[in-house]
């Protein structure tokens, strides 16, 4: 049983919910999840940007023996994808063989459950991506 | 003021049990099933899919559609009967994942199958009053029957999302009325899984009953036909009560067929009529009255008529239509698998 911290949750919504990203206002690089500080420039200043939610696949593996969390969702695709801009996340493809899976292939993130704190806790919600 | 739908999209998951890999475990007869109920296949939430994941993807193409400021929604309503918690709302989650928080009054519906009409008809009087610019509401389920029951063949999952405004339509809503009696024609009782219901009792004293007073009284209330009507949209239980009831009322094969889905969909509970009528939207021309009565065990009926503008074939295509989610990309699954993503295997520490 994985153990989920509710304020840890829900202090990640803004990324998690949303999507919501920092673009650095010195020189552009787009984080995700935000950050204090630009890793390309050390910039402090930053704007939000909701990130697109259309992309594709980068690079990915199947995962045949997961944390005990996702032990019943295995085999499943784990990967890289590339949004627009070039802001790239790791998530989980869903609906989708994982046999099937190849690298430029077009995906869009979906809002899905990611994992729950067992029958009585809190329900941890994000993206993960979906053929297109 | 003329007030109505700015906005709707749809979701139905990929996965798909068919009739007859259900028959075959509990031993009954697949061809008379399908017969009887008028269906082939049902719907199947995946294991990371619930009622709030379903929610925000319809409810995301409803703001696709819409094209609005999630901060202008004033209102959140989300219907079902299978809220993922029984304390803490969906609706919430919901707001909070489009943007439309804080300024938002957000409330859980529940009532069978009816929830989802339930919030289209708050949220349409609430825009109307004045009190918000725009309002969300949301029908969604992933029900379940007993294994073995009769439900377990129709109980499906899926979600459909309106918002109202009164600006921008693509829908004016013209009237809507509301038929309640207390039957008690199905139930779940607090901590049980599986619901109950009260066999054949749940037809002609109940949906029928109820479907055909939410008709008349709107008819009556219009003083429409049902000739007047370019598509009529009931609640879908299975395939055979929607068009024998709407057939009994007047309508025609051709007036029903467009938002008819649950052949091969299943019984979507608060999210039956609510996609139905989505499926309408895709295929209706500006101009186009459209006669819609939800059903709700325990029993009531929401109706409501709308008429279509001229605004629909700019939105039609901002977001994927229902007919494509139900046809394509179907991912088909055994019992076992079904049995697992429903959670009905007992599983160990």
């Amino acid at each position: 049983m994985s153990t989920l911290n509710p304020a840890r949750t829900a202090r990640e919504y803004p990324a998690r919910y949303r999507l919501e990203a920092a673009r650095c206002e010195a020189c552009g690089a787009v984080s995700f999840p935000a950050r204090l500080v630009c890793p390309a420039c050390r910039g402090r200043k930053f704007a939000a940007v909701t990130l697109a939610p259309e992309g594709k696949v980068l690079t990915w593996t199947v995962i045949h023996v997961g944390p005990p969390s996702h032990k019943h969702d295995v085999p499943y695709a784990l990967a890289v994808i590339e949004l627009g801009g070039g802001v790239r996340v790791t998530c989980q493809i869903a609906d989708v063989d994982p046999a099937k899976v190849e690298a430029g292939m077009a995906v869009k993130l979906e809002f899905r459950r990611i994992q729950q704190d067992g029958e009585a806790g809190v329900i941890a919600y994000g993206h993960k991506a979906v053929p297109a | 003021m003329s007030v109505g739908i700015v906005g709707y999209g749809a979701y139905i998951p990929r996965r798909r049990i068919r009739l007859g890999e259900i028959a075959a475990v509990w031993g009954a007869d697949a061809a008379a099933y399908e017969r009887g109920l008028e269906l082939h296949e049902k719907s199947v939430p995946g294991a990371d899919e619930d009622t709030i994941t379903m929610s925000v993807t319809a409810a995301r193409r409803a703001l696709a559609r819409a094209g609005i400021d999630p901060l202008s929604i004033g209102a959140v309503y989300v219907g079902s009967e299978s809220h993922p918690y029984a304390v803490k709302p969906s609706g919430t989650v919901v707001a909070e994942a489009l943007g439309a928080t804080p300024a938002v009054h957000c409330a859980d519906l529940e009532f069978a199958c009816k929830a989802g009409s339930e919030g289209m008809f708050i949220a349409a009087a609430l825009v109307k009053s004045g009190e918000v610019t725009h309002a969300l509401a949301v029908g969604a389920d992933t029900s379940q029957g007993a294994p073995g029951d009769a439900l377990e063949y129709s109980a499906a999952a899926g979600a459909a999302a309106y918002i109202f405004g009164a600006a921008d339509l693509v829908a004016t809503l013209d009237a809507q009325v509301s038929f309640m009696t207390d039957t008690p024609d199905f139930w779940r009782r607090e901590y049980m899984h599986y619901p109950r219901h009260a066999g054949r009792f749940t037809g002609e004293p109940a949906y029928f009953k109820t479907t055909f007073g939410a008709t008349r009284m709107l008819l009556e209330k219009t003083g429409l036909q049902p000739k007047d009507f370019a598509h009529a949209v009931f609640h879908q239980p299975n395939g055979k009560f929607p068009m024998r009831a709407g057939k009994q009322l007047g309508f025609t094969q051709e007036q029903l067929e467009t938002g008819w889905l649950s052949p091969w969909l299943g019984n979507t509970y608060s999210g039956a009529s609510p996609i139905g009528l989505t499926a309408v939207l895709d295929k209706a021309r500006p101009g186009d009255r459209i006669f819609m009565v939800s059903y709700g065990s325990g029993a009531g009926s929401d109706g409501f008529v709308w008429t279509v503008t001229d605004r629909i074939d700019e939105v039609r295509d901002a977001a994927p239509r229902t007919r494509d989610q139900l046809d394509n990309g179907k991912m088909y699954i055994t019992y076992g698998v079904y049995a697992k993503l429903r959670g009905k295997i007992r599983m160990g520490e």
